[in-house]
């Protein structure tokens, strides 16, 4: 470890060419740290993101016109309006409005903080793309299946949970894998409302060490891999998943 | 000639939606209209103050506008040509093609937005001239290099899709290479291409409000200049919901044109 630390401060004084976080320890830690940060909110955003376009698909379907109605209004108004907006209007209109807690310090914090709100955002806005793309999935199911479920006596919520579902979600995978790598792409703007994330360590360290071009060349390495991690995972679900012989 | 009818339909759909956008282009310009009445002291209620800051805003409005019409077009221009690289028979020249496409689709738009910023020199001397590069422009050239990557991915998409017959048809006619590609794939490939074409165009659109992060005065810094200039808590949702809804009402119709493109098309494919 100690003589990649030596080769890169060797570089930094010889040719100027300063990657810092690979020689000054607290640089590095910070770049990692930033790098976790940016795993946990596409983790969390990613699981509520299923969750919530499951839920929203599944309601879609609902028998009452106000239900449908409200998961459409949902959907169309986190489409077609701007994510960093969405951000700034509830971290600061509606974070901003919420009562301030006592901290166990004593100081005035606010409720949600702006890890909490950033994942709450991505989730709406990644979520209300997952609608559709599972609504697509689950209009693409054969209705010959659901008759057949039926004939055997399925309860409706059965249907949807053992029938539906799983052949709704291997549909829509590859366009899941789409959504999801966006949503990815999409963290780097919780460094607008000042998450420590990526992004966010990433300037911190070029605005103290002027190394903008090699510590931007760093992250953008470290986004395109954790991108390639995602799909290769995904790759692997769809794989797993896939029923032989069976092609929707 | 299938191409012809095409274009034929495509006319017929541009101008039956124009009375549509020319509708909400109303809309959105009417704080313009009547910004400069009402523009007076400051007014106390809610809706007085959001007629108040409403011009200045929707200046940073239109400023989004312009840079998601110029970046689309660098975007597309550049993006055709690397879409026809990725579908060049030249090997070396199809993996660097690819390299680049994929590096810029999976790079972070914020990210990319950054490099450019800080990367790209404040003024260029062409020819014994120098040409000033505003933030503006150089947060544009930020924004097309993703688009660029898009469209290249639309292209050789679409390219892909035409059935290879067509070629082995042109080669019986004995067409060229390149007459091939003008009068018989390009033509067909354009049909496919508008609808998602026309997606990306909305996410560039909605996604212009990053220049603000990196210290452009568009709509968002204008908002965020207003509200810390009259200071009232009670305006921030307002103000908000009032740019979230301008957005809106720009890009909800053309994710409307698109799926009724989408339709139309499928019928046809």
């Amino acid at each position: 470890m100690d003589a990649v630390a030596d080769w890169f401060r060797w570089l930094s004084q010889a040719h100027g060419i300063n990657f810092s976080l690979f020689y000054d320890s607290y640089d590095g830690w910070r770049f990692v740290e930033g790098l976790r940060t940016t795993i946990a909110l596409s983790a969390v955003a990613i699981l509520a993101s299923i969750v919530l376009g499951v839920a929203g698909a599944w309601l879609q379907r609902s028998p009452r016109a106000a239900v449908r109605r409200g998961v459409a209004a949902y959907v169309q108004f986190f489409r077609n309006t701007p994510p960093l907006v969405q951000l700034y209007f509830f971290y600061f209109a509606i974070g901003g409005l919420l009562p301030r807690v006592a901290d166990a310090h004593g100081t005035a914090e606010p409720p949600i903080g702006s890890f909490a709100w950033a994942a709450i955002t991505l989730s709406l806005f990644a979520g209300a793309i997952n609608v559709e793309i599972f609504r697509a999935g689950l209009e693409a199911v054969p209705r010959t299946m659901i008759e057949g479920a039926k004939a055997l006596g399925l309860s409706p919520f059965a249907i949807f949970r053992h029938v539906i579902l799983p052949l709704a979600l291997r549909i829509g995978l590859p366009s899941l894998t789409n959504n999801l790598v966006n949503l990815v792409k999409t963290t780097t703007l919780a460094y607008a409302i000042g998450v420590p994330e990526l992004l966010y360590a990433s300037a911190q360290i070029w605005s103290e060490q002027f190394n903008v071009r090699e510590i931007m060349t760093v992250m953008l390495v470290a986004y395109v891999g954790l991108v390639g991690l995602l799909v290769w995972a995904m790759g692997r679900w769809e794989r797993a998943w896939r029923i032989p012989g069976y092609a929707p | 000639m299938t191409h012809i009818a095409s274009s034929a339909r495509m006319t017929r759909i541009a101008s039956s939606v124009t009375p549509l956008r020319t509708g909400v282009l109303f809309l959105l310009a009417a704080p313009l209209l009547i910004g400069p009445a009402a523009a007076g002291p400051a007014s106390s209620s809610i809706l007085g103050a959001l007629v108040q800051w409403s011009p200045l805003i929707f200046r940073g409005f239109l400023l989004n506008l312009l840079v998601s019409v110029l970046a689309m077009s660098i975007g597309t221009a550049l993006g055709i040509g690397l879409g026809l690289m990725l579908s060049s028979p030249v090997a070396p020249l199809r993996r660097a093609a690819w390299l680049v496409t994929q590096f810029f689709r999976n790079a972070p738009w914020l990210a990319l937005l950054f490099y450019c910023m800080f990367l790209l020199p404040f003024e260029i001397h062409v020819f014994g001239l120098t040409v000033p590069l505003p933030d503006w422009l150089k947060a544009t050239v930020g924004l097309a290099l993703p688009v660029m990557a898009n469209v290249a991915e639309i292209v050789r998409g679409a390219v892909q899709s035409i059935d290879y017959g067509q070629w082995e048809a042109a080669k019986s006619l004995s067409l060229t290479r390149g007459q091939t590609w003008r009068l018989v794939i390009l033509p067909q490939c354009v049909k496919r291409m508008l609808p998602p074409w026309m997606s990306l165009y909305a996410v560039l659109t909605m996604a212009t409000p990053l220049i603000s992060v990196v210290g452009v005065q568009d709509a968002m810094a204008m908002v965020r200049a207003a509200l810390s200039a009259d200071g009232r808590p009670e305006l921030l949702i307002p103000i908000y919901v009032m740019l979230l809804g301008w957005f809106f009402l720009y890009c909800y119709p053309i994710a409307r044109w698109t799926q009724a493109l989408e339709r139309r098309y499928a019928v046809h494919a």
